[in-house]
């Protein structure tokens, strides 16, 4: 009998090994894990942006009806727990390291933004906890607020922290200053720029979860929470906040439902839970209602920039000169400090051979929520700062806006290509992808569509040609950088006596189907089916260490390290293999799967090989240990560098200013695909995301730092109707410097999107007059543009 | 304390909660079925949507002490003892409509009543309205879109299997 045996390795749409437990409410994300003798905290935040806090009388809050403890921020420092730490070191211009002034993990003396940790209630159930955390009296002087960037810097601001003078982080700059002045000096034209990048709010749709235990039999701790990455906080939270040993302490990351990098960084509620366990000596659930996971959860985005670009009289770009704020919010986030400077400015030159660049970045403290990276980190912010740009200079220039990006192309030949920021990329071909995209926008057909456009309707048609950096890091770089960790990861091979395999990663999937993509990789280099591979992640006692799943990393990074791992599989089998067949370890050939003699019909599989490894009853003991199972470390020796091109078609109603993305297009080069299935699906998902921040998404605070869009009712998220079919296709160039030749795909979305839906916006709206219009574009702020004028025009 | 007596996916069940217990932290708390999200505390994303009574309902937004008498569906009561999924389970695994798979239990419970309300069929834009009340932040709706089409065509026996989604 023939069996069919379907192609499951890199390149195959295997159906995702996750979903069935996903699909029949067999998940098992942090809030649905209970805990024997579990207790439930509910915290305390504070309803000011800025206050002292003058006392805390929690005593009739702790006679209520099930309440077993309360803890305030003076009970956490009489135990000398450390505050939050910060990942990142950034160095102001003038030498000095960035101000990084003390983030309690409740509380201490003042509060700095509205859902400020102020005291934690334990209780028998939520509902105990929520009433006794209703009964405390906290007593605050309330102080002027900071609430934004330009409040925070004005002349006589409220100072947020004692260590940070004028509420400045760090004022850090890159680039070539003599050299950006020359180069405009020569310019033929400068064409300036302001913008906005508008604040969001990453909101998973799966609140943030904490579970801590203790115990006091062993003296160990574990911690169940929502993250991205559990050995990052073990690391953080037992050396820096509570003191406790690796070896005492547990974290473990189940299923996690979406991240988009708000669940990257160590979280106050984490530290709470775990040490408080410690105390109560019985585990403790937090959860997040979605109220509390607006005003908690690190925040996106939110730069202020004015940029200039100078052109030759032949439309060459000679230079740009960047000026940005970023808002920092009340507390430096884990990563935060990074994302506005090596994440952002280092992107400045794009796809272009911009050859010099000098930028300038100013880091604010303000009233607010922490703000940190969310999906695309500060590339999102260069690409639309970029694109939008580039668009504003072709028609001032008078030049076509597709011609203009390619004449100020990368070329295909120049690889690898140094930037004059920093970075060098290794690969790309912008004009395939940009061919690739105008064709299956049908963009030559465009005029043809406006002009049929449903009666009245004002259609518009936008291009962004982007690239990113990601897969990160190399560590020896990002460490000279101001990283204060190394951004390798590890994996490890278990090759089981049968020929199961059981893969154990640092990565950890909160969406992205490693379960699949990872066992399509074994299938690929072991020969073993994808239903024999077991990825096992997200739990520190299982896994022997790694860094996590952000900034498009795991493949690239997880992903090489897993190939390594099987590298050294290969090479023990191989030897292996040789003992028993009688032959020279150099004459064995390995293919999916088999050991062969070269030249002869002799042959063994992986399982022979295994059950040897594991049963040495006929084994080069001698030589060889027994055992079939290896672990690599993988450092990436560059950042990958995908890009591509978006273009997004829209209509709007001049009556009511909505407008509608009627068509949406990627081509974007992702390096090679190993699941084409999970590879759309994280572009369709960026892509969205990216929609919702030109459209509709956007995080306020009113001056006194209250934050106004601070429910599902309130702020806008993209919803079915909300968005196009997203047309998406991959044209590949391959990495250069990983064994897999991947970039990685889970950001490009986010990052390619949104300059694209505000270049068509704004050339659907070219009858009016506009130059440009900040994200997001409202129905509201369309209608004023449309509406507005003509009653102007008619007065 | 109140009690109240209702089904769960074919078995009875008699319930102590308070009176402000919603229904969906009755069925996650104390019957442990924690297919059911909570994703929100404004009545929005849909997380928790189950079926009462053949209607899709918000869980989060009826009290517990409501349902006294009501035959509730959840997610974990759709597919067949035998463990065959539900056409809509099915289609959403092969058209990948989900990621994080969080949304995807209220997803799958309002995508299944708007195709049974919908007998005549539905067009792209009609599935997209009626996914309103659900909100994914990961796929952008793409592929739950195509999902649910594939699924209306199995249900009403258009279709006896999905097609392999294009590969
Ligand atoms: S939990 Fe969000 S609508 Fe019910
Ligand atoms: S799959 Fe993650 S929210 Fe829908």
């Amino acid at each position: 009998m023939n069996v069919v045996v379907p192609f499951e390795g890199i390149g195959a749409s295997v159906r995702r090994k996750e979903d069935l437990r996903f699909l029949s409410g067999r998940g098992q994300y942090t809030d649905d894990i209970n805990r024997p003798g579990q207790t439930h905290a509910v915290i305390l935040r504070s309803p000011h942006a800025h206050a002292e806090i003058k006392g805390i009388d929690i005593a009739a809050a702790k006679a209520m009806p099930g309440v077993l403890a309360i803890f305030t921020g003076a009970d956490m420092a009489a135990e000398n727990i450390g505050g939050l730490p910060c990942g990142w070191q950034i160095h102001s211009k003038d030498g000095s390291p960035m101000a990084e002034p003390p983030h309690p993990v409740l509380a201490v003396g003042k509060v700095r933004h509205v859902g400020d940790p102020v005291a934690v209630v334990i209780a028998e159930t939520k509902q105990q906890a929520r009433d006794a955390a209703e009964a405390i009296a906290v007593e605050y002087a309330v102080l002027p607020a900071a609430a934004t960037m330009e409040q925070a810097l004005a002349p006589g601001a409220p100072q947020i922290h004692e260590g940070a003078p004028g509420n400045l982080c760090y004022d850090w700059h890159i680039g070539d200053r003599a050299a950006q002045e020359a180069a405009f000096a020569r310019a033929h034209k400068v064409i300036t720029f302001e913008t906005t990048n508008n604040r969001l709010v990453p909101n998973a749709m799966e609140p943030r979860s904490a579970i801590g235990e203790y115990d006091s039999t062993s003296g160990d701790y574990t911690l169940f929470t929502t993250s991205q990455n559990p050995h990052v906080i073990r690391l953080l939270m037992g050396a820096f906040v509570l003191h406790i040993p690796e070896a005492r302490l547990r974290v473990v990351a189940p299923d996690v439902g979406g991240g988009f990098g708000s669940k990257i960084y160590h979280y106050a509620e984490e530290a709470i839970v775990t040490w408080a366990a410690g105390k109560v000596k019985r585990p403790i659930k937090w959860t997040a209602d979605r109220t509390e996971s607006f005003m908690s959860d690190a925040h996106g985005r939110d730069h202020i920039t004015k940029a200039e670009l100078a052109v030759d009289a032949q439309g060459k770009i000679l230079g740009l000169k960047v000026h940005t704020h970023a808002n920092m919010g009340a507390y430096l986030s884990t990563f935060a400090p990074c994302v506005p400077t090596y994440l952002y400015a280092t992107l400045l030159a794009g796809v272009y051979t911009t050859p010099v660049i000098y930028a300038e970045v100013k880091a604010v403290f303000t009233n607010t929520v922490p703000v940190d990276a969310y999906r695309g980190a500060g590339r999102p912010e260069a690409t639309y700062l970029l694109e939008r740009l580039m668009d504003v200079a072709a028609k001032e220039l008078g030049l076509d806006r597709v011609e203009f990006r390619r004449k100020n192309f990368i070329p295909p030949d120049a690889f690898p290509y140094q930037t004059p920021v920093a970075l060098q990329y290794d690969s790309g071909n912008y004009h395939a992808t940009l061919d690739a995209c105008l064709e299956a926008a049908d963009w030559k057909g465009f005029e043809a569509r406006r002009a049929a456009a449903a009666k009245g309707k004002l259609r518009g048609i936008g291009i962004s040609t982007y690239l990113e950096a990601c897969g990160i890091a190399p560590s020896a770089v990002v460490g000279s950088l101001g990283a204060r960790a190394g951004l390798y990861e590890v994996g490890t091979i278990r090759v089981h006596p049968t020929g199961s395999v059981t893969v154990l990663t640092g990565a950890h999937s909160h969406g992205q189907g490693h379960e699949t993509t990872f066992a399509q990789l074994v299938a690929d280099r072991l020969g073993v089916p994808v239903a024999q591979v077991d990825v096992v992640h997200g739990d520190t006692a299982k896994v022997p260490f790694g860094m996590g799943t952000y900034g498009s990393r795991s493949l690239a990074v997880g992903g090489s390290a897993m190939v390594k791992a099987m590298d050294k599989i290969i090479a023990k089998g191989k030897r292996i293999a040789a003992h028993l067949m009688e032959a020279s370890v150099e004459d064995v050939e390995f293919d999916r799967g088999i050991f062969r003699v070269a030249g002869t019909d002799k042959s063994k599989t992986l399982a022979d090989i295994s059950l040897a490894a594991y049963v040495p009853h006929n084994y080069p003991i001698e030589e060889l240990e027994p055992g079939l199972e290896e672990t690599a470390f993988y450092d990436p020796k560059n950042f990958t560098y995908p890009g591509g091109c978006h273009v997004a078609e829209v209509e709007i109603d001049p009556e009511t200013g909505k407008v509608e993305v009627v068509n949406f297009t990627a081509v974007d080069d992702v390096g090679r695909v190993i699941n084409p299935m999970i590879v759309e699906g994280q572009v369709q998902g960026g892509v969205a995301q990216g929609i919702g921040q030109a459209l509709l998404e956007n995080a306020i605070y009113d001056q006194q730092g209250q934050l106004l869009s601070g429910s599902l009712m309130d702020y806008s998220m993209p919803r079915a109707d909300d968005l196009p079919p997203v047309g998406v296709a991959t044209h590949t160039t391959l990495c250069t410097h990983n064994p897999l030749g991947v970039k990685g795909c889970g950001e490009v979305g986010a990052i390619g999107s949104p300059p694209a839906v505000m270049n068509a916006v704004v050339d659907a709206l070219r009858d009016y007059g506009v130059r440009h219009i900040e994200m997001p574009a409202t129905p509201a702020k369309i209608w004023n543009i449309i509406h507005g004028g003509r009653r102007m025009a008619a007065e | 304390m109140p009690q109240v007596t209702l089904t769960v996916n074919g078995t009875k069940h008699t319930v102590e909660v308070e009176a402000r217990t919603l229904l969906v932290e009755l069925l996650r708390e104390k019957l442990r079925l924690t297919g059911t999200h909570v994703g929100c505390d404004t009545s929005q994303c849909g997380a928790c949507v189950v079926h009462m009574g053949g209607d899709s309902i918000k869980s989060c937004t009826i009290l517990a002490v409501q349902c006294e008498g009501a035959e509730v569906t959840t997610i974990e009561g759709l597919a067949k003892p035998d463990g065959t999924l539900h056409p809509m389970q099915e289609a959403f695994r092969e058209y990948h409509a989900l990621q994080c798979g969080f949304c995807t239990p209220g997803m799958v419970m309002s995508a299944i009543d708007l195709v049974n309300k919908h007998p005549q069929g539905l067009t792209e834009q009609e599935i997209r309205e009626g996914l309103e009340g659900n909100i994914c932040r990961c796929t952008g709706y793409h592929n739950i879109v195509k999902a649910i089409a594939a699924a209306a065509d199995v249900m009403h026996g258009k279709r006896s299997e999905l097609a392999r989604a294009a590969e």
